[in-house]
């Protein structure tokens, strides 16, 4: 049996679904798009169940792709789950209404229901249950309240004989049905409502931005450094490097093979950084370097998610993306961004019209740097000083700012605006904030691993065969003329290509000075896409809009590297 | 229209409340609007909108919704 759980944005869908099924949870993309959903199974009985979380649906009437996955996968499904935001019946009920006259039997959970207390809103569930014809049962999912009872009554789930209406029929059936269960009592706004109203507001949303941010960013980095000084360091340099050691004694010191596996030695010491073997840089970057920032990364973006900051920011920030061709939304893709390109250019599935998606996808592609990619620039150009980190921040911003408002005014079309529900502000339960953690770090460890160990792999070859030397020789007029970095560095920005992160690895061997470390992160972050983000540009924007944004591309990472030679 | 307790929602005073006439636009924004339960005969709260023209954040039915402003500039708001 299929059971869908199926409701609007922001009723706690998830929540729901977390508490139903165990840990075993797989996200999966709806076959031909990206719209992800979540699958899991639950015992019922004798039975096991399979349980989908649907994307977030006003209406049957599909007004976005999100919307009509759920009508497909609701096409699909035995029995609908209708998780039901109590505080706000009325609208909610709409779908309620339109699952019913589809004639598939439905529970309702009306979710949020410690809610109803302190907001004076009373609902005779009896009557409910009367006029629905479905069994109705009030849930807390954040403490699991009801949810003993919503699986019991699973088997309960009714489908009356509703005949299907038109629109205004619904809102007219709704209304009376409102009428007859809901009761509401005058009650004072509570401190967390001024809090969350001050937050779309001009000036204080401005500051609880600014705060939100900083923070944001100051814990991202502490969680990140303490993983890599305290665990991972640790780990690597006491347990791991004589291992690798003992390795490349076992394989002579040295030759092809060797560096291949154990990397190239210092002196003979293991440099994890810098020796590209597959056991030493190959495992190193990806698990020492990066992995901690992507661990940080999305447990801060998952709490602002879950607690329900985002859609406030994308308020605020709406009048200036609306500059750069975007609505507030896009600026959900770009935070993304900060962690991997590859989710940010998904998601910018979220916004409406190709134009926005080209755009969007573009300046992520070139102004936003990924975790991965951050960690790199904070190891290797932090070591001359905190000033040339900003500088690298501040140059991509400055391009991303001003590639958005040349993009605006050259590519044809307008921003649609913006419409979007602000929800209150929940403390989300640690359990679903864990759950997302690790898919999302899951997915990135099964993603970049192999195509890490594969780069190196492919590096020692090509290097071995001077391929990169006679690339080098090829391009150097531009390298070292135009972006003043010594011809070796060509290896590395072929290398970006694969994964940037290790590219910048590759300059570090190089003795570059403080200035060319940061035109050759810059010109790194804006060039190219890693091949990861490439497949996903070129499967969403197709091969045409791909061609344009890789132009836009090298040009804006040529322009921006050259002035920054000149003035540095 | 003539009412002068009539006024778009993009000009009203963060603060005010007022029940929603009507809606100036085609069916396609009249259904993205109704979906997130703001119709004809509801009654709203402005809680702000943001400076140079940006999005309008209301309150309808306990939910807060943003709206651009230019969608903010065709609901008909008939003042308290």
């Amino acid at each position: 049996m299929k059971i869908l759980l199926m409701g609007n944005p922001n009723v706690g869908k998830s929540v729901i679904f977390s508490r139903l099924t165990g840990v075993h949870v797989i996200a999966s993309n709806y076959p031909g798009t990206t719209i992800s959903y979540t699958q899991g199974f639950m015992k019922l009985g004798e039975e096991t169940d399979e349980v989908i979380d649907v994307p977030g649906t006003y209406t049957l009437e599909p007004t976005s792709e999100a919307e009509e996955i759920a009508l497909q996968l609701l096409n699909t499904g035995d029995i609908v789950i209708n998780v039901v935001n109590a505080v706000n019946l009325e609208r909610n009920l709409y779908l309620t209404l339109q699952l019913l006259e589809r004639g598939i039997p439905v529970v309702v959970a009306l979710n949020l229901w410690d809610d109803t207390k302190h907001r004076g809103i009373h609902i005779d569930l009896d009557k409910l249950r009367e006029l629905l014809g479905v069994p109705v049962i009030p849930t807390v999912a954040v403490t699991g309240q009801g949810i003993k009872e919503l699986v019991e009554n699973i088997p309960k789930a009714a489908s009356p004989d509703i005949p299907v209406r038109s629109r205004d029929e619904r809102w007219a059936i709704i209304g009376s049905i409102i009428d007859q269960v809901q009761h509401i009592t005058h009650r004072h706004h509570t401190w967390l409502e001024r809090l969350e109203d001050a937050s779309v507001k001009p000036l204080t949303g401005g500051i609880i931005a600014l705060a939100v941010l900083a923070s944001a960013f100051l814990v991202v980095r502490f969680i990140g450094e303490s993983l890599i000084g305290y665990v991972l360091d640790p780990l690597f340099n006491n347990l791991w490097a004589p291992v690798v050691l003992k390795l490349s004694n076992l394989m002579g010191g040295g030759g092809f093979l060797h560096d291949i596996v154990a990397g190239k030695l210092a002196n003979g010491e293991v440099n994890f950084v810098e020796s590209f073997g597959l056991l030493s840089s190959g495992l190193y970057v990806p698990l020492a370097m990066v992995l901690p920032y992507i661990i940080s990364f999305y447990l801060v973006l998952g709490l602002l998610e879950d607690i329900g900051y985002l859609p406030r920011l994308a308020v605020l920030m709406d009048t200036i993306m609306h500059r750069l061709g975007l609505h507030g939304y896009s600026i959900i893709p770009t935070l993304l961004g900060l962690g991997c390109n590859v989710p940010a250019i998904l998601a910018t599935r979220i916004l409406e019209s190709k134009r926005e998606r080209f755009i969007a996808a573009t300046l992520i592609s070139i102004g936003v740097p990924c975790a991965a990619l951050q960690a790199m620039i904070f190891g290797l150009v932090g070591q001359h000083g905190g000033q040339y980190v900003a500088i690298v921040y501040g140059t991509l911003f400055v391009a991303w700012i001003i590639l958005g408002i040349i993009l605006n005014h050259v590519v044809k079309g307008f921003s649609p605006e913006l419409l979007i529900e602000i929800p209150p502000y929940r403390l989300p339960p640690w359990r679903t904030v864990l759950q997302k953690l690790w898919m999302r770090t899951y997915g990135f460890l099964v993603e970049a691993i192999p195509i890490i160990l594969g780069a190196v792999v492919a590096i020692n070859i090509l290097y071995f065969f001077g391929v990169f030397d006679a690339i080098a020789s090829f391009t150097a007029p531009v390298v070292s003329g135009l972006l003043g970095l010594p011809k070796e560095a060509v290896t590395a920005l072929v290398i970006g290509f694969l994964r940037k992160d290790v590219a910048l690895g590759m300059l570090a061997p190089l003795a570059l000075s403080a200035e060319q470390l940061v035109v050759g992160s810059v010109v790194l972050a804006m060039f190219f896409p890693c091949i990861a983000t490439f497949v996903v540009l070129l499967r969403e924007l197709g091969i045409v809009n791909m061609l344009k944004s890789a132009g836009i591309m090298i040009s804006a990472a040529l322009i921006t590297g050259g002035i920054l030679n000149l003035i540095l | 229209m003539f009412d002068r307790n009539q006024i778009t929602l993009a000009r009203m005073q963060p603060g005010h409340s007022g029940i929603v006439v009507q809606i100036q636009g085609g069916h396609g924004l009249v259904n993205r609007l109704s979906a997130l339960g703001i119709m004809p005969g509801k009654r709203i709260t402005k809680i702000s909108s943001m400076l140079m023209r940006g999005p309008v954040t209301i309150e309808v039915d306990r939910v807060r919704v943003a709206i651009g402003h230019g969608m903010a500039n065709k609901i008909i708001v008939k003042l308290d």
